[in-house]
């Protein structure tokens, strides 16, 4: 057999045999390659050296000379922070608003996406054009119309509107009560701490003892119990160590409190509303995917509404919602660098706006924070394979 | 015994007059109980719709068409003051600046080539999207290779044949927009098959330096690749070349397109069967006339719906070379709102409002065609 596969290869010419041909396209494109990654290279060495441009990430010590209005870490140009710092703030501040914006999207675009389903025909014409008008125009401009034309028109500190509950807002942000740790809080905090953890355990319990004897407990009252009420009673019997510090109107602006700047805010506000269109679409297709007869099954076992919802259509729904989530999750991520737009202090803004303008090292500056985007990208895609494959339908 | 004639029962001899169908079975009020107020959380959600609308539209409508001032020659018409009641959009300043959101500062007597390329770019995108056209193949070399050299031609002006060169710097507005995008498409095309094509290659060379392009492209924001392209480009070649500013954002678009593009194209040619490959193969014909040929047709053919939905997040995605200084349509209208002439509370809203509406026109209708598309494709795959 080897033979005759043998005996007919040398009858094509060199030129034609596609082995060849392959290693010769190959051997053609790392050259290519190579010779493009030499020539720029060379140029950019030589054009930084007549600019005078240092290299390497020493500048990374180097004491930054500038300020950031909202930092997560004490950063400050006359404490002599460093531009290592300045890129921790700002990788911290996109965290910041790509993880509170993920969790209020998710809601947000769960709610629209049930509700364009809904049998309510006003309900879920409303969604849709929610959906449509937020997904056919462009981030940015949403960007500057929170920013610009809301927030920025909203009345100065002295007339700010005040939302029930100590919170105001003016065109200086949002102003909400910031809670002051007495000693003994540490309890109540522990408390929360175990009354979650409690949950969670008791869950896991009951669904172990329901798998094997059938009976079920109030896993929604107890964990509710474990997870308000034991932070409670540790909160009144330590003495109430947590109050609240409110806002103050002294002068022409306030004191006290927690001030959100109003970039964060209409960061937040723009790339939730825009994401949650996205999920919205997501999760309606999901829940059109589960056929009809898997509901009528499970009504037909005897289940109830809710737990048909629960254990029958959500299950498989979140099959097919969960893979272009965390996609959507990752593009908010990575459509918070447009927070460069309304000055927002996040790794774009912070790390590749100032601190590039102040060093000139283009090369580096970039390349770090494409990787940083690029890793978070990754690591998110290499959680998700993990979850695919255990998700996926086991085929017999 | 006397018969009577009478008749025995009653027998109607003409047909009574039709009667409307029951209310509460048919019709808008029907209609209206078994939407709406179904049962009583279905009456709550009612309401609280209505009321949301009740909150939106009436305000915007007021804003927008009643109380907007439609004529003047500046500020003076938008100013509440000086109007007496209340100011809604100030559509004077749209109309006053909507030269300058559509040229840019191209020179006013060179306008005439502007609209040239706008109908030849019209045409050629109707030939490619109208899937019966005839001879669409001709259509895609006429949009892909000739209409953009006509359009160079034509917008950068070239003296020897008597058209004044104009700079880059002085386009601006939709037709940047429209160029940013334009080249995208263009420029992304034909690399993305590449891409596509090399990722699914048995080189495994070619394949990793695909598959490294296009996940590392698609893995960082947009506006990365356009601040790398904006500072590293002009360092990556020679001292004394510099490149054009218009240019830049170009390539950084150009190339995060074509990573998106290679994801869609790539879908395509996993979706056809095995079968084809073989056949085309079993004629004898080698690998590329085989993707001309056989695949590619079949595999953009059904991947028609995700070009033009990669096209609209594209063309979305235009506005953010207006950070890197490039003026399309939304830089021009943020230029346009620090004018003293038509400095008032209400310019800004009116000119955000004015580029709203058109991404949305676009972009909507764009997505209506894909649907069509997708629907008329579906149909073809019933039978």
């Amino acid at each position: 057999m080897t033979d005759i596969t043998q005996s007919t290869s040398p009858r094509t010419s060199l030129i034609n045999d596609p082995k060849v041909r392959g290693i010769a396209y190959q051997v053609i494109l790392v050259v290519v390659l190579a010779l493009l990654v030499y020539e720029a290279t060379t140029n950019a060495i030589e054009n930084l050296r007549r600019a005078r441009i240092a290299s390497g990430f020493d500048f990374l010590s180097t004491t930054a000379g500038f300020d950031v209005n909202q930092t997560l870490i004490p950063f400050s140009s006359s404490g002599g922070s460093t531009y290592g710092e300045a890129f921790i703030v700002g990788l911290l501040n996109t965290l910041l608003v790509a993880a509170i914006g993920i969790v209020l999207a998710t809601i947000l675009g769960f709610i629209v996406g049930v509700a364009r389903l809904s049998s309510n025909w006003m309900v879920a014409k409303l969604a849709k054009v929610y959906v449509e008008a937020i997904r056919n125009i462009p981030l940015l401009l949403q960007l500057f119309i929170w920013y610009n034309a809301v927030l920025k028109a909203l009345p100065n500190p002295r007339q700010s509107y005040e939302i029930a509950g100590g919170f105001f807002l003016n065109n200086r942000g949002l102003f909400a009560p910031e809670p002051v740790l007495a000693p003994g809080a540490g309890i109540v905090i522990g408390a929360t701490v175990l009354g979650i953890v409690g949950a969670f355990a008791f869950r896991f319990w009951a669904r172990r003892r329901q798998e094997r004897t059938g009976q079920q407990a109030p896993v929604g009252a107890v964990a509710l119990a474990l997870i308000v009420g034991l932070p409670l009673l540790a909160f009144l019997i330590t003495g109430r160590p947590i109050s609240l510090e409110y806002p103050e109107l002294r002068g022409f602006n306030f004191t006290g409190g927690v001030q959100v700047i109003p970039e964060f805010v209409a960061l937040l506000i723009g790339l939730t509303t825009y994401t949650a269109a996205f999920i919205a679409e997501i999760v309606r297709a999901g829940i059109l995917a589960v056929s009809r007869g898997q509901t009528e099954a499970a009504h037909a076992l005897g289940l109830r509404e809710g737990q048909t919802l629960k254990l029958v259509i959500i299950p498989q729904a979140m099959r097919v919602i969960v893979p272009p989530l965390t996609s959507q999750y990752l593009n908010l991520t990575k459509n918070s660098s447009l927070a460069v737009a309304i000055g927002y202090p996040d790794l774009a803004q912070v790390f590749m706006g100032t601190v590039l303008n102040q060093t000139g090292q283009a090369v580096e500056v970039i390349a770090i924070t494409m990787a940083v985007y690029l890793a978070i990208s990754l690591f998110t895609s290499l959680v998700m394979n993990i979850y695919n494959r255990r998700a996926a339908i086991v085929e017999r | 015994m006397a018969i009577t004639t009478e008749p025995v029962a009653y027998v109607r001899t003409a047909p009574i007059a039709e009667q409307p169908p029951p209310m509460m079975a048919r019709g808008w009020l029907a209609w209206m109980r078994e939407n709406l107020f179904s049962s009583v959380g279905n009456t709550i959600l009612t309401l609280i719709a209505l009321y949301i609308i009740y909150l939106v539209v009436p305000p915007a409508i007021r804003f927008f068409f009643i109380d907007a001032v439609w004529t003047g020659s500046n500020r003076e018409a938008c100013l509440a003051a000086n109007v007496g009641r209340e100011v809604g959009a100030c559509w004077a300043y749209v109309n006053a600046k909507l030269s300058y959101f559509v040229y840019g500062s191209y020179p006013w007597d060179d306008r005439w080539r502007v609209d040239i390329v706008f109908a030849l770019g019209a045409f050629g995108i109707a030939w490619l999207l109208w899937l019966d056209a005839p001879k669409r193949g001709l259509g895609a070399l006429y949009f892909f290779v000739i209409f953009p050299i006509a359009a160079f031609i034509l917008l950068r002006g070239w003296p020897a044949i008597g058209l004044q060169r104009v700079d880059t710097s002085l386009w601006g507005g939709i037709l940047v927009t429209l160029i940013v995008s334009i080249v995208g498409i263009v420029v992304s095309l034909p690399l993305g098959v590449l891409l596509a094509l090399g990722r699914r290659s048995r080189l495994p060379l070619i394949r990793l330096a695909c598959i490294i392009f296009i996940e590392v492209v698609r893995g960082v924001p947009l506006i990365t690749v356009l601040f790398m392209a904006n500072t590293m480009l002009p360092l990556f070649l020679p001292g004394n070349m510099s490149p054009d500013r218009l240019l830049r954002p170009l390539v950084g678009v150009a190339l995060f397109a074509s990573a998106y593009m290679a994801e869609v194209v790539r879908g395509g040619l996993q979706a056809i069967p095995k079968g084809q490959y073989e056949g085309a193969m079993s004629l004898g014909l080698g690998y590329w006339r085989m993707m001309r040929l056989i695949i590619l047709p079949q595999a953009l053919r059904i991947v028609i719906p995700g070009i033009v939905n990669t096209f609209i997040g594209l063309f979305k995605d235009t506005t953010l070379v207006s950070i890197v200084g490039i003026f399309d349509l939304i830089k021009t209208v943020e230029v346009t709102l620090v004018d003293p002439t038509w400095a008032t509370p209400v310019t800004r809203l009116t000119g955000y409002a004015f580029a709203g509406v058109f991404y949305f026109i676009c972009c909507y209708g764009m997505s209506r065609y894909s649907l069509a598309v997708e629907r008329r494709l579906a149909a073809g795959q019933k039978r």
